[in-house]
């Protein structure tokens, strides 16, 4: 089976080349006729994955296509079967395939509706291409892919200026992280000469270089994963589709950043510093975006900074060493978030009526629960899930990876992501209180069209729900040394030894406690742990049902308390605001002053060089003119002048030639006689 | 005997009459008879060296002049009585489509 993995991303490309090129026959099949494909590759994954984790596993090579030889350089289209790019093939191609299943509903009656998919397909492709490829190239083609798919998605309705702004954004935004992927390749090649996994990862690499790798490709990792300071662009994504916020900028594209980075830990154990900024920055920006998340009153905008604070989880994870947790949070996110977005998706769809402004924003709607039952439903295990309550899919990878932080030495990286984890509790619930609790203050026109939404929406948000029930205790108990961190090792790197160095203060912890229990878990420290991530998730919950529900006037006081404070986080820290300043205008007025440069001296240039070429034509005319047709036309005149004199032999007269011929021998015979 | 001065110079004459014959005069019939006049003047003048130093050479060829000049005559001729049926004249001065 797993030669035929080829088949993979072949499938969605067969669907973009039939829908891109054939969209206006297929028009309402289009939807079905993707989902088809996607669900086809999932069917290849199902069977590839049974051998991978059924089966003897191992790592393989599935050769395609020599793409480029070019002196020392090579590079093969080949795809690479490992633990990893399993559990990224069942996690792309399974929510993907659910999130096809529920864009036939969303979607329908969408004048782009075979656009949309056929962008959706494409971006199947591209993030197949990422995930298996076996080399650096092969990666960035399916990464510079995915980007292109985001930026067409977000700007789907591009009608809408705001939407095309925010594409633009994306694609900008990215270009800056993309810069720092193809310089960290550059890199990489110069010094193993090869882009191939495989040989990269054997050679060894000294610690500055391998750091410098590392921070080149978290660059890379920052722009597409939504981390400090290239984050902005992800809360501006929402714009786009609902199913495209799940799919895309939820559960799977943005999580390419820390695919690359665990796929890369090789290299990155080589140089702990890059990993303590990895750790450093995914720690700020999960704390960083949950507070921002705190008071936003846009449903998608509170999920999309949860994206970026849970991306930064991950980042965590990857920077203390804890590889395997990385990549299981990442899997039970894809789950849960991608539940949450559709599940608001399916919010924004029964409040089709309501004032376009309206749709989104949670204060305009409430009491929602009894209308959506299997809505509610889905969404309330979603967030119970994303807060960190055992036993559902976060509580269990989240907990990992602070337990990682904390273990690795790394408290302080520790301390944010448990206040990190606290905002995240608070905003999902307080999300969920102000959508479906309380009173409803929808509008009275579109009250009437509140609906639960149709199978092909519900179904995928069930089938999201009970995987974000089990998906974390199956493959993640018990913590740090269940089925995912057995199955996962042959594909990463193990934690670097500075960590276990950084780790000296937990043992002597652990010594104190007298526990230790080899292999799984972490003694009583680690219980200790457990409990306070569960205390902490369920305060949340508390410290949101206290204030949205008990006592619903709590948030204007506290924001009335706090005026400068609540205006902070509702403006996003002025983050794009700073932006602006410091680097677009900037920039716009580098480019006004260049096209002044242009204007004046390069077109000035251009201007003088032409009229000094007219003057100078007209000198050499005045020349060819007095000169040059003067000497023709002298001669011409010359000759007239002696033929004027002459002409008057030609008399015409018979007699008079004769005559001349006459004296003509007469003269010959003389000048003979006489000489 | 005449002596060969003699010759020559009925010769020169003759010559020089038919040349003044042809330069002066404006009919054409008179340019042709003056023409003979100059070519029987060669004649004399072949004759009279041929006498002289015992030679029939110069008689040949005085024949041979007589029938050139009686050719000539014939197309000379010919051409004046074309021009005749062209222009009812045969005045020389008058055939001046050439002239500048």
């Amino acid at each position: 089976m797993i030669r035929y993995a080829w088949l993979i991303p072949l499938f969605p490309l067969a669907g973009v080349l039939i829908n891109g090129l054939l969209g206006s026959k297929t028009r309402g099949a289009a939807g079905h006729l993707a989902t088809l494909m996607a669900g086809l590759s999932f069917l290849v994954v199902l069977g590839i994955s049974r051998e991978m984790i059924l089966g003897p596993g191992g790592s393989h090579t599935v050769a395609v296509w020599n793409w480029i030889t070019a002196g020392k350089f090579s590079a093969s289209l080949s795809f690479l079967i490992d633990p990893l790019s399993t559990i990224m093939l069942l996690v792309v191609t399974g929510v993907g395939f659910v999130i096809h299943l529920y864009s036939i509903g969303y979607m329908h009656g969408d004048p782009g509706y075979p656009r949309f998919f056929t962008y959706l397909n494409l971006f199947m492709v591209s993030m197949l291409l990422l995930v298996m490829g076996d080399n650096y190239l092969v990666m960035f083609v399916g990464w510079e892919g995915v980007g292109l798919c985001s930026y067409l998605l977000i700007g789907f309705w591009y009608e809408k200026k705001s939407a095309s702004d925010a594409g633009k954004k994306a694609f900008i935004v990215n270009r800056i992280g993309d810069a720092g992927f193809l310089l960290g390749m550059f890199l990489i090649w110069s010094l193993t000469g090869s882009l191939a996994y495989g040989e990269v990862f054997k050679a060894e690499l000294a610690a500055p270089a391998a750091t410098a790798i590392g921070l080149l490709l978290f660059i890379g990792a920052m722009g597409k994963s939504a981390q400090i300071p290239l984050y902005v662009w992800l809360p501006d994504a929402m714009e786009g589709p609902t199913p495209v916020s799940a799919l895309i900028h939820a559960a799977t594209m943005v999580t390419a950043g820390v695919y690359m980075v665990a796929r890369t830990s090789p290299i990155y154990v080589q140089g702990p510093a890059a990993l303590e900024v990895v750790a450093l920055v995914g720690a700020l920006t999960a704390i960083f975006a949950a507070s921002i998340g705190l008071v936003q009153n846009d449903i998608k905008r509170v999920l999309a900074y949860s994206t970026v604070s849970q991306l930064g989880f991950m980042f965590m994870a990857l920077g203390v060493g804890a590889f395997a947790s990385g990549i299981f949070h990442l899997m039970t996110h894809a789950f849960f978030k991608g539940l949450l977005f559709l599940g608001s998706g399916s919010v924004i769809h029964a409040l089709h009526h309501a004032p376009a402004d309206q749709q989104q924003d949670m204060r305009y709607m409430g009491g929602l629960r009894s209308k959506m039952p299997v809505t509610y439903g889905t969404f309330l295990i979603g967030a119970i899930a994303i807060a960190g309550v055992p036993p559902f899919a976060g509580f269990w990878s989240k907990d990992e990876i602070l337990a990682g932080a904390f273990f690795s030495g790394h408290y302080l990286v520790w301390g944010l992501g448990t206040a990190a984890a606290f905002m995240t509790a608070f905003y999902m619930f307080r999300l969920i209180f102000m959508t479906f609790h309380g009173e409803m203050r929808v509008d009275h026109h579109a009250r009437e069209h509140i609906h639960e939404s149709p199978a092909t929406m519900t179904v995928p948000l069930v089938i999201l729900a009970v995987l974000s029930v089990v998906g974390g205790i199956l493959p993640g108990f018990p913590p740090d040394a269940g089925w995912i961190h057995k199955f996962l090792a042959p594909s990463l790197a193990k934690a670097p030894a500075a960590h276990a160095a950084a780790g000296e203060g937990y043992r002597i912890v652990k010594a104190a406690a007298g526990a230790g229990e080899p292999g799984g878990g972490h003694g009583t420290v680690g219980i200790v742990l457990i409990a306070l991530a569960i205390a902490v998730a369920l305060g949340g919950i508390a410290l949101a049902w206290r204030m949205y529900m008990r006592d619903t006037a709590a948030p204007g006081r506290l924001a009335a308390r706090f005026p400068g404070l609540y205006r902070v986080l509702l403006n996003k820290y002025y983050v794009d605001e700073f932006y602006q300043a410091c680097i677009v205008e900037p920039i716009y007025r580098l480019m006004r002053s260049l096209f002044n440069f242009d204007q004046r001296v390069v077109d000035g240039a251009v201007n003088g060089s032409s009229f000094l070429t007219v003057w100078t034509s007209r000198l050499s005319g005045l020349f060819d003119l007095r000169t040059v047709d003067g000497a023709v036309n002298g001669t011409a005149s010359v000759l007239a002048f002696f033929a004027q004199l002459l002409k008057f032999i030609q008399s015409g007269m018979v007699q008079n030639y004769l005559f001349m011929m006459l004296l003509g021998v007469f003269l010959m015979v003389s000048a003979y006689l006489f000489r | 005997m005449i002596p060969l001065t003699h010759f020559l110079a009925l010769g020169a004459i003759l010559f020089l009459i038919g040349a003044a014959g042809v330069l002066m005069r404006r009919n054409a019939i008179m340019i042709l008879l003056s023409i003979e006049l100059m070519l029987n003047s060669v004649n004399v003048t072949f004759v009279g060296f041929a006498r002289q130093w015992a030679d029939l050479t110069g008689q040949v060829f005085a024949i041979f002049i007589i029938a050139v000049a009686a050719c000539e005559a014939a197309v000379g001729l010919a051409i004046l009585i074309s021009l005749n049926r062209d222009r009812q004249m045969v005045n020389v001065d008058e055939i001046n489509l050439l002239k500048w």
